[in-house]
């Protein structure tokens, strides 16, 4: 059953070819309506493709445990003739820093091999830095939204430059034309810059046209080498993760002060 | 669910994650079925089970058991809470158990909670439900039944006749 060899791949029990196939990840700060963007989005791909989603939601770092809560916003599922074409998992980040665990490549890729037509991963709320969707997909929709600060704010540099499509979402609420302007007049100073589409889940406004670009985006060519950096940062954070006496040594630098150079020193020494 | 007591995050957290044979991590669907808009009690409840470390999936309000079927088998969660304060509970709980049964899925472990009279409670065990949580159960019971079931072999669709608390 898919879902248990799901369970199994995340547990570290099971090990996945790669597969060549579309990955999007839709990312964006939290509340800006990510699952409601992917409802939309499904309601008008399925049933003539079947998409894979994988919800990202955070792991507590106190407890271990999580609740993830984006199922709530997927009323396509309730629709019969749909919902026979979609698969939705919910995962936590678990030991992994950033908005998606690097397991979620994995998983990608076997829902891939399952005959899924398009995988799309929905991270974390994620600022203006956190990039780490880069390593694992191969298109980048970043979700925006009315009121998030001045101009200056899109002239920052950081995730909205790896954007290969930009929705500000919300634009029934007054300002997203200012976020629009804003955006296109930052992006304007690059050479390819992504498209920006104004979207709002309660008019329905520029949900059909995202649907319809999101299936024919192209990659930005000089996204490519921080796509790589972004793989190659995730892989080696992969290795300190899953040292075996990583718990351990996280409980001596809380509880008996080991210092941080000597920590290092002893993941270094003592590789898995 | 009920009303339950909440101890700090910290508390739980020394209490069970940190200590490795307590049956570990679980993935745990909590759900509403049916016509009921109260959720207070089911959100402390899953508010309770991440902060005791599983992870848990949310519904949300008035999902079919149908809908509540596709959750747990798509999550691949080993249990499912049902909370109901509607008095439906002796239709739709058995009705869950035996979808989960008929989905292959004879190994989740169904627990309820929420106002289930004491006479009504019989049948829901024979049903499969293994554990009832009214108002006034201590959040740290619901993370002790999980533990204990965590090594038990006491799926909906198990021959045991064990029930929490019997």
């Amino acid at each position: 059953m898919l879902a248990r060899e799901l369970s199994a791949i995340e547990n570290g029990e099971m090990r996945v070819e790669q597969f060549a196939g579309d990955i999007i990840a839709i990312t964006g700060p939290p509340g800006v309506g990510k699952s409601c963007i992917v409802d939309a989005i499904l309601h008008r791909l399925v049933p003539e493709k079947r998409v894979a989603v994988l919800a990202v939601d955070p792991t507590s770092p106190l407890s271990g445990g999580a609740l993830l809560g984006d199922r709530i916003r997927l009323s396509v599922l309730d629709d019969k003739t749909k919902s026979e074409s979609i698969y939705v998992r919910s995962v936590a980040t678990r030991s992994s820093s950033g908005s998606i665990p690097s397991i979620i490549r994995d998983l990608a890729h076997h829902l891939l091999a399952n005959t899924f037509d398009l995988v799309i991963i929905e991270t974390v709320g994620a600022g203006q830095s956190e990039m780490r969707c880069a390593a694992i997909a191969n298109r980048i929709v970043v979700v925006e939204g009315p009121a998030r600060g001045d101009g200056i704010q899109a002239e920052k540099a950081g995730l909205l430059e790896l954007a290969d499509l930009i929705v500000v979402n919300k634009s029934d609420l007054d300002g997203s034309d200012r976020v629009v302007n804003d955006l296109t007049v930052s992006l304007g100073l690059t050479n390819d810059a992504p498209p920006i589409i104004k979207t709002s889940i309660i008019t329905g406004d520029g949900l059909d046209e995202l649907s319809q670009t999101i299936t024919n985006l192209k990659e930005r060519n000089s996204s490519k080498r921080a796509r790589c950096r972004q793989q190659l940062l995730m892989a080696h954070e992969n290795i300190l993760t899953s040292n075996p006496h990583f718990e351990t040594i996280l409980d001596r630098m809380s509880e008996e002060g080991l210092a941080l150079q000597d920590a290092l020193r002893e993941i270094n020494e003592r590789p898995s | 669910m009920g009303f339950v007591s909440i101890s700090t995050p910290q508390a739980l957290h020394r209490r069970y994650y940190t200590q490795p044979n307590m049956g570990g991590r679980q993935r745990i669907v909590i759900a509403k079925p049916g016509l009921d808009g109260h959720d207070r009690g089911a959100k402390v409840v899953a508010r309770a089970l991440r902060d005791g470390g599983h992870e848990v999936i949310y519904t949300g309000l008035r999902r079919t058991p149908e809908q509540i079927v596709r959750t747990v088998m798509d999550e691949d969660a080993r249990f499912v809470g049902l909370s109901s304060l509607s008095g439906a509970h002796s239709h739709l709980f058995p009705k869950i158990c035996n979808l989960l049964k008929e989905s292959g899925l004879n190994d989740v472990v169904v627990f309820g909670g929420g106002i289930i009279p004491e006479s009504d409670r019989p049948p829901l065990y024979s049903a499969g439900v293994r554990a009832i949580f009214g108002p006034g159960t201590p959040s740290t019971e619901i993370l002790d039944f999980v533990n204990e079931a965590s090594s038990k072999d006491c799926g909906v669709g198990s021959d045991t006749s064990w029930y929490w608390g019997e």
